[in-house]
């Protein structure tokens, strides 16, 4: 029994990554009809925000010492924070929680980021064949994760959770899961219904909505549909650019992360419904957990490798069942 | 027609038909095998392929290695302060390059996957003119590389492998390696094991999928068992799973007090910090403190994972803490030339660089029968591992082993790693026909 809550607790801590980025996808299909697969690098260069601010935080005063060398004969070097020199106690608090407040920095970045995206080339796409638009989002992706690694070089980059939750909790009964996960999974949970209120009880969202279902009706009324789209594609940007921020003490990120969440997010939004906000985020929760029972021991044992197909198998039988996926609309991405 | 055949049998037409067939078969013998080699250096100048991971998991590993060899090339131009050329036992090597010819490189990325790396290998052999390739951080890798160098008729001097199939069932006549493997680093932790946490032990393996996971595996199970323990489950990780917590709580409850994570680079990094993010290094199992095991430690990986490795033993080819005057020597040249000291990867490329030098020197040439024969039960010493020998049998360096274990209290970020065993050489050795394969014979190509 623990077994299986610590599956379903890992699945929808997965599920919400899933989730997060696949939610990003699925509301710029729904509103641009474009099939981003920049929207993983999205997601990485969220990551690398936090990176980014924990390398300014720890940028440190070398000092040589005059007294002690090191194994190769050089002077040893003493090296302490700037931050922590100027700040003290404050300083080093600032390091420690260094991820949180990324997410600060991340959100007018990454909305800068995802405008300038749409603006300056996604917008050329719209009217061009969907196999274009992934041909050319797909480049675009590629490009970004060269532009990290030029900086940042190939290889993981940890980043630590704040020492207050560095640990794990234990509930009792052999059921421990650690601090960070959970704060992930609430985080998921808070940023996903935040997006559903925005677009369910403002009149900015009751407009894109509208324009998910007619756009040509919509602008008929006078209203710059065009506009608020771009804002959803900045929108969309930075809840994929929040949940890399987020993501960075469970999984160092790398140069190549965005490549590797997004083609199971694409899945994800596929199995949910191309352009469904709710298909998306209770597909998301659904493969995390599916994929963390297929790697348990009693299933492998059985099903060899089972654990890597699940989710394509999955896939293609909702999709042989339900082609639209599970909450998908008649007549979204069907010509 | 009686007259022509007169005088003529059976005897004398087989003669006559194999004289005719050895005329004919002389210039193929002289224009191959008998005369020239692959990638005979002709010129001033010799080159050296360094097929090392660039880019990929093991990168940072890639880039050590790569320093190594700049520096064993520098070493061997008579450049700098010649490094471990001054400790090694053999005198061969004056700092004047390789036979009189100057030593240059050239560099290729295995992407630490077997297919580029083999496209890397024959790349800088076909087109660049390598006459040895030597460099890698995979079995995976070492094995494809190692089999293309053989059907290329050039040495393949391995960097970083440590599955028992390179030198076992995947051995070949041209390839060597100097790194040791996954039965030395079971029979070294095994009683260092049993010493630290008892014999009434269940272990619980996660495990790399592919080749240097499983011998690693099989290895470690063996001897922890010969010591009394009991293995609770075995179980199989993708490579570069990157969240490994589906195949941590299992362990949670599955009775084991022991996690041991046949992991490495990336894969091991993440594993352990998800391990001990799930309170595994704090836990009470069966009345005894849950311990985590890695088999294959470097000081590269312990540093990504930062204060995790506290406490964790681990083995190890070498550490830049030793005292010995080779490895002083090798960690002043390194350290006075990049910054910092080298990793385990980045000393075996080094040693098997000088090593293939040396033996070019001590046979009078680059043919590679020559060199492997020269190679062959070469008997040394003054390059860190004490005395060592390239065993014959099956091209594998036999040396003493080190246990490590994370610090606990370092003094910089570089000092992650405390010896605590060096186990002899005896304890870990072995038949060699133990693990099958065939070495076969040299190829020097054409």
């Amino acid at each position: 029994m623990e077994a299986i809550i610590l599956q379903i607790l890992n699945g929808l801590d997965k599920g919400g990554a899933y989730a997060l980025i696949a939610l990003g996808l699925t509301l710029i299909f729904g509103t641009l009809g474009v099939v981003n697969f920049a929207h993983g690098a999205l997601f990485m260069l969220g990551a690398f925000v936090a990176v980014t601010l924990n390398h300014v935080m720890t940028l440190e005063k070398v000092v040589l010492s005059e007294t002690e060398t090191t194994a190769w004969g050089t002077p040893l070097e003493i090296r302490t924070p700037y931050i922590e020199d100027w700040f003290g106690e404050t300083g080093a608090f600032l390091v420690d929680y260094s991820v949180p407040f990324a997410l600060i920095v991340a959100v007018p970045f990454m909305l800068m980021v995802g405008i300038a995206m749409e603006r300056g080339l996604i917008r050329y796409f719209y009217k061009r064949p969907h196999a274009e638009q992934i041909l050319v989002t797909f480049g675009l992706a590629i490009v970004l994760g060269e532009i990290i690694k030029k900086f940042y070089g190939a290889n993981p980059i940890p980043q630590s959770a704040p020492e207050a939750f560095a640990g794990s909790i234990d509930f009792g009964s052999g059921i421990v899961y650690p601090y960070w996960r959970l704060v992930y999974l609430f985080f998921s949970l808070a940023v996903i219904g935040a997006v559903m209120a925005f677009l369910q009880f403002t009149t900015f969202g009751m407009v894109v909505r509208a324009g998910m279902q007619d756009r040509e009706t919509v602008g008929l009324m006078g209203i710059n549909i065009t506009r608020r789209f771009t804002i959803v594609f900045g929108l969309a940007a930075v809840v994929a650019g929040l949940a890399g921020v987020m993501y960075t003490p469970i999984l160092p990120p790398d140069y190549h992360m965005g490549m590797d969440f997004l083609v199971l997010s694409f899945v994800v939004v596929v199995v949910g419904g191309m352009g469904s906000l709710g298909g998306a985020v209770a597909a998301g929760f659904l493969l995390g957990i599916l994929q963390s029972f297929a790697s348990m021991q009693e299933v492998t044992s059985i099903l060899p490798g089972i654990d890597q197909i699940i989710i394509y198998l999955v896939a293609v039988v909702i999709l042989l069942v339900r082609p639209r996926g599970l909450l998908g609309r008649k007549g979204v991405f069907e010509d | 027609m009686g007259d022509v055949l007169k005088g003529v049998n059976r005897r004398g037409v087989l003669k006559g038909g194999a004289a005719v067939g050895g005329a004919l078969a002389v210039p193929t013998i002289f224009t191959s095998n008998a005369w020239g080699y692959t990638n005979e250096p002709t010129g001033g100048s010799v080159t050296l392929g360094f097929n090392v991971p660039q880019t990929g998991p093991y990168a940072d590993e890639g880039a050590d290695e790569l320093r190594a060899y700049e520096l064993a090339v520098e070493h061997l131009n008579g450049g700098g302060d010649g490094g471990m050329l001054g400790t090694f036992s053999s005198k061969e090597l004056g700092g004047n390059g390789i036979l009189g010819k100057k030593v240059e490189y050239v560099t290729g990325d295995t992407q630490t996957k077997s297919d580029a790396a083999r496209s890397s290998a024959k790349r800088m052999v076909e087109k660049d003119g390598a006459i040895m390739i030597t460099g890698g951080s995979s079995s995976g890798v070492a094995v494809a590389v190692q089999a293309y160098c053989q059907e290329a008729g050039v040495i393949f001097m391995a960097g970083l492998t440590h599955s028992n199939d390179t030198t076992g069932k995947d051995k070949r006549a041209n390839g060597f390696r100097h790194f040791f493997n996954s039965y030395m680093s079971g029979a070294a932790l095994g009683p260092v094991l049993k010493n630290a946490y008892g014999s009434d032990r269940v272990a619980y393996h996660l495990t790399a999928d592919y080749n240097w996971g499983w011998t690693t595996e099989e290895s470690v199970k063996d001897f922890t068992e010969q010591q009394g323990w009991q293995t609770a489950a075995a179980v199989r990780t993708p490579l570069g799973a990157g969240d490994f917590s589906q195949y941590i709580t299992p362990v949670l409850n599955s009775g084991a007090d022991v996690l041991i994570l046949n992991h490495y680079g990336k894969d091991m990094v993440n594993s352990l910090t998800q391990a001990v993010q799930f309170g595994l290094r704090d836990k009470q199992v069966n009345g005894k403190d849950f311990a985590i095991v890695v088999p294959l430690y470097s000081r590269l990986m312990a540093q990504g994972a930062g204060e995790n490795v506290k406490g964790i033993y681990g083995s190890t080819n070498w550490h830049w803490s030793l005292q010995d005057e080779g490895s002083k020597a090798f960690v002043k040249s390194f350290g006075q030339k990049y910054g910092f000291p080298p990793s385990q990867a980045a000393h075996t490329c080094y040693v098997q660089a000088i090593l293939y030098a040396d033996a070019c020197q001590r046979a009078g040439s680059f043919r590679p029968s020559a060199v492997g024969a020269a190679l062959e039960g070469f008997s040394f010493d003054g390059l860190g591992n004490g005395p060592t020998e390239y065993r014959a049998e099956d091209h594998q360096c036999f040396k003493d082993v080190l246990v490590v274990k994370g610090k606990e209290n370092p003094t910089s970020k570089f000092d992650v790693l405390e010896v605590v065993e060096v186990t002899p050489r005896a304890k870990v050795e072995y038949d060699a026909s133990i693990f099958g394969g065939e070495l076969g014979e040299f190829n020097d190509g054409a």
